[in-house]
């Protein structure tokens, strides 16, 4: 039996005094990689936000495990250390720290000698190291650069906010394969260390890495879970309007 | 001094004219003592404290090879002069005006006698200063070194400096003006005239270290002719009771550049007032004014000003300021005039505490908030300077390092 590496339960948040989160229910074992679909302002990038433990995202009930480890409190930077990493949506600029900056604060207590160049050749950023961090990068170059930190980080934890969004097909691809070099999806899941949770809404990455089980988030609540390919299937075919309808007869019939 | 007659009636008529800005400093609670400095004869018998503190502004005394001159002058006397290049001239502005009669032409054109009391006190008053020259199609890797440093209490340091690129020559300049004194009050007033002749190049890099207790108010002006480049770096990491400039570069030749990079951090206290000013009066002239303001707790008035008068001239200001404590002030004062179609002046500034999301961002990739705060800062600080020698940069990135622990 895997060990359960992140284990949410009835997790309610309020960010600014409103109520995004309702009773989130998720376990996610090590190895496995899950995808939660769900439309825009569903309350995906809370969870996401809530579980790395940004201190806005308020949680008012429930609880949050990590390698067996209650975290609901724990403060941002030690979920970090801790094994948790997330590749944002739309980072901040920070201008002055450079990217190679950012690699190596995110290499911290690794080996030395980890070659800093050798490791932004995997997303082709090598000209990027010098460069303030996400200042006049393309939405492609966010994206490589969020993975090419999470590479450096190395998370036992990851958290994917839609890492396909604002991509050209040129660069999709490569983030796919930074995607499975992370996940290591090259070892067998038994031999995997790393867990993957990635948020999307047009699904568009799934067609680049597999994953095990897919959920769909409508207004805060995870309302469906099962095998993503079918569920991303009937999104296409029906649209979000269907996944609504669909909560909304459910919860009516209690 | 040399000076004429002129000059010196200027600089009567301005005896009590303030200052356009900054605090005005009484000039009568500071001495101008005879010359009567009794230290060692050469620099390196200077004791080690001082020769610290030098350090501490970009002065390497001992084993200075990668220096090509020096020039040291303490309180109102020159101590030390001495250039290793052939081309390059090092020397007080005395000994300048006893060998060169033309110099006097140089005297006050790039700042005007009579602009405010300070200027005329120095010119009724002066303690010397240095000359640097390099000679036509002369360049130098290693830059001349030069201190005016502090040691008496309550003095007035009155310096004219003239540094002159001959055409198409290249010189690069560290100056330190710093203190051996550790709270007690003094003056520095320094005069600095720049000449960059046509495709001469002149990179000047100032640090100051002073002392909570010290008035500063430097005076210079650069004239850029045709195809030349001013390159001039400000760094104030240390608390000074009050500081005001406003250097102002002329470009006068066509293409001729102008790049302004300062560095200031004002701690409780201290009160700065700086900016800096390009007017652009020949075609195709471009100008760059960066400036970086950290205060901790003190008060700073950023300045900037392009002026563009002739066509294609391009100028761009960019002032960002960072308030890390209650009780400090940043107040950026970005100004642009153009009085010609077909010129391209802008500006950008910002001033503000550091982004929460910037500080989350990096606590994120498991920095802990003290560490992620020290990254945005010490990032804040690195200024991109182009056109500087290697030996020059790492000396400027350590004198900001050395302090930015300090901030924290």
């Amino acid at each position: 039996m895997s060990e359960i590496v992140l284990s949410i339960e009835g997790l309610r948040v309020e960010v600014e005094g409103k109520e995004i989160l309702r009773n989130i229910n998720l376990q996610l074992k090590r190895g496995e990689t899950h995808v939660l679909f769900g439309p825009n302002g569903s309350g995906k990038t809370t969870l996401l936000m809530t579980i790395m433990g940004f201190p806005k995202y308020k949680v008012t009930g429930g609880k949050i495990v990590f390698k067996g480890e209650d975290i609901t409190a724990l403060p941002l930077d030690e979920r970090a250390r801790l094994g948790i990493g997330m590749s944002f949506q739309r980072p901040p600029v920070v201008r002055g720290v450079k990217t190679r900056d950012m690699l190596l604060a995110c290499l911290r207590g690794r080996p030395e000698g980890t070659n800093v160049d050798k490791l932004a050749e995997k997303a082709d950023l090598v000209n990027f190291l010098d460069r303030d961090i996400n200042y006049h990068f393309s939405g492609g170059e966010i994206k490589r650069s969020e993975l090419l930190q999470l590479l450096a980080q190395k998370p036992e934890l990851v958290l994917l906010d839609e890492p396909e969004s604002g991509v050209d097909l040129v660069n999709i691809a490569l983030i796919g394969k930074l995607i499975n070099e992370l996940l290591e999806k090259d070892c067998p899941i038994p031999e995997r260390k790393c867990t993957g949770l990635i948020i999307t809404h047009t699904g568009h990455i799934l067609d680049y890495v597999n994953v095990r089980t897919g959920y769909v988030m409508c207004d805060g609540v995870i309302g469906c879970e099962g095998d993503p390919h079918e569920i991303l299937s009937t999104i296409r075919d029906k649209g979000y309007g269907e996944c609504i309808r669909c909560f909304t007869r459910r919860a009516s019939l209690g | 001094m040399n000076s004429s007659g002129t000059h010196r009636d200027k600089a009567k008529a301005a005896l009590n004219k303030p200052a356009s800005f900054g605090e005005d400093i009484d000039l009568t609670a500071y001495t101008s003592p005879p010359e009567e400095y009794t230290h060692p004869s050469h620099p390196s018998q200077l004791p080690a404290k001082d020769k610290e503190k030098m350090l501490g502004a970009g002065i390497i005394i001992d084993n200075p090879s990668q220096r090509i001159g020096t020039f040291i002058q303490v309180d109102n006397v020159p101590l030390h002069s001495s250039v290793r290049q052939e081309g390059i001239e090092v020397m007080a502005i005395s000994e300048a005006f006893k060998k060169y009669d033309w110099l006097l032409d140089y005297w006050w054109r790039a700042v005007a006698v009579d602009t405010d009391k300070y200027t005329a006190s120095v010119e009724l008053n002066p303690h010397n200063g240095y000359f640097i020259r390099a000679l036509p199609r002369s360049k130098t890797i290693y830059p001349v070194q030069a201190c005016l440093y502090l040691s008496k209490a309550r003095i007035s340091q009155n310096v004219h400096n003239i540094i002159i690129a001959e055409e198409n020559s290249e010189l690069h300049i560290i100056t330190g003006c710093t203190t051996a004194l550790k709270n007690e009050p003094a003056l520095h007033l320094g005069i600095s005239e720049f000449y960059i002749k046509r495709g001469a190049k002149i990179t000047f890099t100032m640090i100051h270290n002073w002392n909570p207790e010290i008035a500063v108010r430097p005076r210079s002006g650069a004239i850029v002719e045709e195809n030349g480049l001013f390159l001039s770096n400000y760094v104030l990491m240390r608390p000074v009771r009050s500081l005001q400039m406003y250097p102002t570069a002329r470009c006068v030749g066509e293409n001729s550049v102008v790049r302004h990079n300062s560095i200031l951090v004002a701690t409780p206290g201290s009160s700065l007032d700086v900016g800096s000013r390009a007017i652009l009066n020949a075609r195709g002239a471009r100008t760059e004014i960066v400036s970086r303001a950290i205060t901790t707790g003190g008060i700073i008035v950023a300045r900037g000003y392009i002026e563009g008068n002739a066509p294609e001239v391009k100028g761009h200001l960019e002032c960002r300021g960072l308030i890390l404590s209650e009780g400090g002030v940043i107040h950026a004062i970005p100004e642009l005039r153009g009085t010609i179609p077909g010129i391209d002046l802008s500006h950008e500034a910002a001033v503000g505490k550091i982004a929460e999301e910037e500080v989350e961002y990096l606590m994120a990739r498991g920095l802990t908030r003290s560490e992620a705060t020290a990254t945005i800062v010490r990032g804040f600080l690195k200024v991109d300077i182009e056109g500087l020698p290697p030996v020059l940069s790492t000396e400027l990135r350590r004198a900001i390092e050395s302090s930015e622990k300090d901030l924290m």
